[in-house]
Parts: C-alpha cells; sequence; structure tokens
C-alpha cells in the first residue's frame, strides 16, 4: 500500500480501516449469488414447464443407438421364409428386393434344410427347418427357438437377457451387429457390416461393387460395356446417377444452397451501400428521409428471414431465387444498418483534406469516404457471406429448396439413415469451406487494401 | 521500393518514385476491374442459374409477390374485432418460445464460458486442452442448429427440449469463440498484481479477469439471446413447439387472420427485444459490438 510500516496489520485493525471498502464488497457478493439463484429458479421452473420428466422417460434412446448404427454399417438380411417351405434362402442387402448377391457371401453356407450362418463375432446360427439354433460366446449352452406346426413360436436352451421371446415373436440382439428375428412367417438373421453400401454404383451399375479405383481399373481392361459411351465416362455418369445417394442430385441441391447465400449476400451488400448512406446522419441532412430509410432497414431485418422465405415461396416457388430474395431482403435491413453506422463513424478530416485540394463531390466520396468504409464494407458483408451459409441450409429445410429440404427429405422417410448422414457431412463441408475462403479472402483484400 | 541513395539527383527520383506509383496504380486498377468483373459475372450467372432451378420464373413471380401479404391483410381486416383476442391467444405460444431461447442461451452461456477459459493461453488453464477446445467450439458453430434439432426431435420426440439442446449447442460454439476473444484482448496487470500478492487461481479470475471481461460478457450474452430467439421460432417450424409450430399450423391452413397475428407477435417480440438489448449494450460497453 502507500507507505510501509514497520508494524503488521492485525484483522481487526484491518477490519476498522477498510470498513468502507469492505462493507461494499461484501454487498457486492449478493449480485452474483442473487443472480444465480434466479437463473437456477428459472431453470427449475423451465424444467415443469416444458415437462422435461415425462419427456426423459418416453424418449427413444434406442433410436439414437440404431440410427448411430445405420450411419456408418448396413445390414444383410438372410431371410428363410417358412409359408413356402420350397423357396430358397434369400440374401440381400438392407432386404432390399433388389439388392441380391451375384454368388452367396462366405459366411453363408446352405444346407440342405437350410442353412450355417456366421454372424460375426463368434456367433453363429444354424437355420434346419423350422428350427433355429444360436451359439455364440458368453452362452452356457446353445439358445434354440423353432416355430411350431400352429404357428406358435417357442424357446428353449439357455436364455441371457438379450433374448425376448413371446408366443408370436422371437428376438435376439446378442451385439448391435447381430439380430436374430423369428415369426410365424419367417426367420431373419440381420448381419451388420461397417461401411456405407453401393455408395459408388447402385444395382444398376455394370460396375456394382467395386470400388472407384477398382472400377476404373477394370474398365480399361474390358471393352466397351455399352455403346456410346466410353468405359471412363461411364464410371462418372453411373457415378452421378447413383439412384440411392443420388450424388448428382445432392450436388446439385449443395450448389442451389451456396447460389442463396453468395447471390443473397451480395445483393444485399449492394442494395445496402446506397441505402446507408441516405440512414447516415452526415450524409443526408433531412430528418424525415433519414428516418424512413431506417425504418426501412429495421421492418426488412424485423420481418425476419422465415417469414420473408415463406411470402417468397408463395411468390416464386420453390428454389433458389426464393432463398436469394429471402435472404437479401433480411440482410438488405441488417447490412444498411451497420453500414450506416459505419459511415456515421468516418473521420470527416479525410475528406476535409481531399475537399481542400479541389475536389469534386463525387471524387470527395471516391478518395474520402469510400477507402474508410471499404474495409467494413467487405469485412461485414463476408461474416454474414458465412453465417447465410447456415441460414440457407435452414430456410432451404423450411421449403426454399437446396441442401437443406433434400435433407429434411431424407430424414422424413427414415429409412436410409446413411443418406442423411451424408448429406449432414456434406453440409458441414460446404459450411466449413465458406468459413475459410470468407475468412481468407477478407485478410486478402483487407490487408491488401 | 527499390532503395536509393542520398546522393541522387532529385529529378530521377521523382521520375521513378512516378514510374512506381504508375505501375501500382495500374496493378491496383487492373484488380478492381477483374473484381468488379467476377462479381458482375456471378450475379448474371447465379440469377441465370437460379432463374432455371427455380420452379417459378422471376417475372411470373413479380405480380404474385404481393398476392400473399395482400390475402392476409384482407382475410385480417374480415376478421374485425375478433383479430385482436387472437394476440393474446398466442401469447402463451410466444412465451414458449421466448423461454426455448432464454434456457437455450443460459446453458449454452455456461458451456460456453467453461470453454472459454479453456481456450485461452495465459490464464493457467492445461495447455493441450486449449486447441481441442478450440476445434470443439469450431465444430459447435459450424453444426447447423435445423440438423441438430431434426434427430434429436427423431430420438426425444416433438418438443421444445431437442430445440433447446440445438440452440445451446450451437450457442455454446458461437458464443464461446467470443468469450475467447474477449480473454485474449485483457489487460494483464491485474492478474500479475493479484498473482504477486499471492492470490489463487480461483481468486486471480474473480478478481482479476471477471471485472474486465463481464461487460463484454453480458453484451454478447444478450445479443446471442436476440438471435436465438429467432431461431427458436424457426425451430418450432419442423416441430419443436412455441410460436413456430402455430405459424406453420395457420399457413398450412391458410387462416390468413390467425397467421397475420403470429406475424405480428413475433414482429413486436422481436423488435422489442432488438431495443431492450441493444439499449442495455450500449449501457454496459459504451457502443456496439461486433458480429460474428
Amino acid at each position: 500500500m502507500t507507505t510501509a510500516s514497520a508494524t503488521t496489520l492485525g484483522t481487526d485493525e484491518i477490519d476498522r480501516r477498510f470498513a468502507a471498502v469492505l462493507a461494499r464488497s461484501r454487498r457486492q457478493i449478493f449480485w452474483p449469488v442473487g443472480l444465480a439463484l434466479g437463473v437456477l429458479v428459472y431453470l427449475v421452473y423451465a424444467w415443469i414447464a416444458f415437462d422435461m420428466t415425462s419427456l426423459v422417460q418416453q424418449s427413444r434412446f434406442d433410436r439414437a443407438a440404431i440410427l448411430a448404427l445405420d450411419s456408418f454399417a448396413y445390414k444383410v438380411h438372410v431371410t428363410e421364409d417358412l409359408r413356402d417351405a420350397g423357396a430358397p434362402l434369400e440374401i440381400s442387402i438392407e432386404g432390399a428386393r433388389q439388392g441380391g448377391f451375384r454368388e452367396d457371401p462366405d459366411w453363408v453356407v446352405r444346407t440342405e434344410t437350410g442353412a450355417a450362418v456366421d454372424l460375426g463375432d463368434g456367433y453363429r446360427a444354424v437355420i434346419e427347418g423350422r428350427t433355429l439354433t444360436l451359439t455364440g460366446p458368453g452362452l452356457d449352452g446353445p439358445v434354440e427357438a423353432r416355430v411350431l406346426e400352429d404357428g406358435t413360436v417357442e424357446a428353449t436352451g439357455s436364455r441371457p437377457d438379450w433374448v425376448k421371446v413371446n408366443d408370436r415373436r422371437f428376438e435376439a440382439r446378442p451385439t448391435l451387429f447381430q439380430r436374430v428375428r423369428i415369426t410365424r412367417t419367417r426367420i431373419e438373421l440381420h448381419r451388420y457390416f461397417v461401411g456405407w453400401e453401393n455408395f459408388w454404383f447402385d444395382y444398376d451399375s455394370p460396375y456394382h461393387g467395386m470400388g472407384l479405383m477398382q472400377a476404373w481399373a477394370y474398365a480399361g481392361s474390358q471393352p466397351q460395356i455399352e455403346e456410346g459411351i466410353s468405359n471412363r465416362a461411364l464410371i462418372f455418369s453411373n457415378f452421378w446417377t447413383n439412384k440411392e445417394w443420388q450424388h448428382g442430385d445432392v450436388f446439385k441441391a449443395l450448389l442451389e444452397t451456396i447460389l442463396m447465400a453468395l447471390l443473397g449476400t451480395l445483393v444485399a451488400s449492394i442494395v445496402g451501400l446506397p441505402l446507408a448512406f441516405l440512414a447516415a446522419r452526415n450524409f443526408n441532412p433531412v430528418m424525415a428521409s433519414r428516418m424512413a430509410v431506417r425504418r426501412v432497414f429495421d421492418f426488412l431485418r424485423g420481418i425476419d428471414m422465415l417469414v420473408w422465405s415463406l411470402i417468397f415461396i408463395r411468390a416464386f416457388g420453390l428454389g433458389p431465387l426464393t432463398g436469394i430474395m429471402a435472404i437479401a431482403f433480411t440482410d438488405t435491413g441488417t447490412l444498411g444498418k451497420l453500414f450506416s453506422e459505419a459511415i456515421e463513424n468516418i473521420d470527416g478530416k479525410q475528406v476535409d483534406g481531399v475537399k481542400s485540394t479541389g475536389a469534386s463531390p463525387v471524387q470527395r466520396y471516391r478518395f474520402g469516404v469510400i477507402p474508410q468504409i471499404l474495409p467494413i464494407f467487405v469485412a461485414q458483408s463476408l461474416y454474414y457471406l458465412e453465417s447465410n451459409t447456415r441460414s440457407a441450409t435452414i430456410i432451404g429445410a423450411l421449403g426454399a429448396g437446396g441442401i437443406g429440404l433434400k435433407l429434411v427429405e431424407t430424414l422424413r422417410t427414415g429409412v436410409d439413415w446413411e443418406n442423411t448422414f451424408y448429406i449432414i457431412l456434406l453440409t458441414i463441408a460446404v459450411v466449413i469451406a465458406m468459413d475459410i475462403f470468407s475468412g481468407w479472402l477478407r485478410r486478402k483484400l483487407i490487408t491488401d487494401a | 521500393m527499390t532503395a536509393t541513395s542520398p546522393g541522387d539527383h532529385a529529378p530521377r527520383m521523382i521520375d521513378q518514385i512516378d514510374q512506381e506509383f504508375g505501375k501500382a496504380e495500374r496493378k491496383r486498377r487492373l484488380y478492381t476491374a477483374l473484381f468488379i468483373a467476377a462479381t458482375l459475372f456471378v450475379m448474371v450467372g447465379g440469377f441465370g442459374i437460379a432463374e432455371d432451378m427455380n420452379s417459378g420464373s422471376f417475372i411470373g413471380g413479380l405480380h404474385k409477390f404481393f398476392d400473399y401479404p395482400a390475402n392476409i391483410v384482407a382475410e385480417s381486416f374480415e376478421a374485425g374485432w375478433g383479430w385482436y383476442p387472437l394476440l393474446l391467444h398466442f401469447a402463451p405460444a410466444l412465451i414458449e418460445t421466448v423461454n426455448m431461447a432464454a434456457v437455450g442461451t443460459i446453458l449454452g452461456g455456461v458451456l460456453a464460458l467453461v470453454l472459454a477459459f479453456c481456450s485461452t493461453r495465459g490464464l493457467g488453464v492445461w495447455p493441450p486442452l486449449i486447441p481441442i477446445c478450440r476445434r470443439f467450439m469450431d465444430g459447435a458453430r459450424a453444426f447447423p442448429e435445423l440438423i441438430l434439432a431434426l434427430f434429436l426431435i427423431f430420438v426425444l420426440g416433438a418438443s421444445p427440449v431437442p430445440a433447446i439442446i440445438a440452440v445451446a449447442f450451437h450457442t455454446a460454439g458461437a458464443l464461446g469463440k467470443q468469450f475467447s476473444e474477449v480473454n485474449e484482448n485483457i489487460d494483464r496487470g491485474p492478474l500479475d498484481g493479484l498473482a504477486a500478492a499471492g492470490a489463487n487461481w480461483t481468486q486471480r479470475m474473480r478478481y482479476g479477469v471477471l471485472p474486465q471481461v463481464l461487460p463484454n460478457y453480458t453484451s454478447y450474452l444478450l445479443m446471442r439471446f436476440e438471435i436465438n430467439i429467432r431461431a427458436s421460432a424457426i425451430l418450432g417450424f419442423v416441430g419443436a413447439g412455441g410460436i413456430g409450430q402455430e405459424l406453420r399450423k395457420a399457413i398450412g391452413w391458410t387462416q390468413g387472420a390467425e397467421t397475420s397475428a403470429l406475424f405480428v407477435l413475433l414482429f413486436l417480440a422481436i423488435v422489442a427485444i432488438d431495443q431492450i438489448s441493444s439499449t442495455l449494450r450500449r449501457r454496459l460497453t459504451g457502443d456496439g459490438v461486433g458480429h460474428v
């Protein structure tokens, strides 16, 4: 403190001397404590208002596990039809009718009366007529299940907790990667494999089942597979028109979303700039017109992008144009406001300096004003370009089109979660790429200017 | 610039400068022209593509632009005095949306606070944690809220909670980045002083950092709250409840009066919160803050 005294102060002495300071600091403690208590009370209220307790009970976390698994794995069904004793064993990817194999995979061995199937992780299933025997690690003995002649399902042998059985149904899921399901009409075995099935080529393609490199090599070694198109071009066209993954459509949707963000922001900043001059105190001395422009900005901003996109969907229909207009309208308001604030804050001396050299009004704007606001103009426009890439996804999902709509479509059908996952990954990649691109451009333009 | 020795003749120097300047000027002009050309190209080309991709055309849709708002206004006038009670009728939905945004902002804000402290150098945090927290925040920011909300609605069922979690997650990333930028810019003096007086880590943070960062934190938090109200309204549209869901119903069933009541309510709420928070922010920090 101020003087170095030889005596040390006792606690009482400190209390007495700095009573005012200490009292204030004690009073200050109540503030954060009170605030924290208030927030806590509010959260409790929210917990009750949103009925969290029943939500926790109702939520389907099993769904999450299955979705998560489905996003990076696919399953192969092995199905024995019990209604038709003569029918051969069916093996198909995801149970799709056309998802057959050209030849049996090596983990399925057909026998006279059924099949022996290796389900992976040490689990094996043997189908004999109407009986299934399941063996695997951690079991004291085999699990046996059969469908009796009258159609009831019964299980004997060991009964681990992952087996669920009643009269009409037998269900076993030793791990997430195997599943056995028996009903009156069929025995169904699922084995999961990590990967995205048919990602490159669908069933109709001559390259089906190959990777990209493999197909390239195959194309080189084969005579022309399809007339009128070279083998290598066929690779691309088959990939592009893949019916399951729809790479072409997804790419088009991505392009739409990027277009929305890019053009929307561009239009907003180009329209916003001249309007911003009208809204700035130092350039528009007429109060009434200034206020009018500002209210227009507030109106455009306040209506919200969501509502604008709904109005434009009615007018222009689905597509990027709708998204562009919605983004342009909202952000003309936002950017106009930001630009007008920047214009009001410019340094007048620079304009005076240019004026003193006998510059015309146009030159005064060009050399006195523009250089001062250009960095802000560029920086803000690019920031908004970044956030509008995200917004374009969102208004797209509400109906404007683009990758957002594609995402909602795949999510609604809820069958091919891996497609959804693929689109999510692409969307995030685009958002991050936009982020990096605009950051790079910003640094480049502003440091060079 | 070329180096010139003091012995050079003045006229030559001016010539040289003139030449250099001309070169730089020409280069600059070229870049400007290129930039403008590129912008024009993107505009014209982009609008061409957009027009092609769109299901309705621009010119064809232009006259329809006012149809929908006109319809809504007409139907609202038809409703007459019955329109005003609608505002009251939908007030609970608005409150739910505001609550969603508030809870999301609070939870996200707490997470952001932790992340911000963990991603700032020089605050005595375990160093390997810094890049991990930064990458996490980048990811949380880039992830569109809508996707997370849709996924959570699938798992948790249609209720406001998925929206809250989605909003909180995005908020943690966005606010965390702003918070950590504030942290980076603090004056280290008080920290050194406290360390010299023997203060422990908590005390250093409490008395050295918090007083410096709190005004900016609050300001950013309010701004995020504002953004989150819009986000919550939008998420309601995909089934998360609140005013968005009511709006979707009203639009889907083409109930003009209800739609306009909801628009007005949403507009008023956004403007009111905009005004309140910008007044508060100005008082806290003296001027506006940037945008992320």
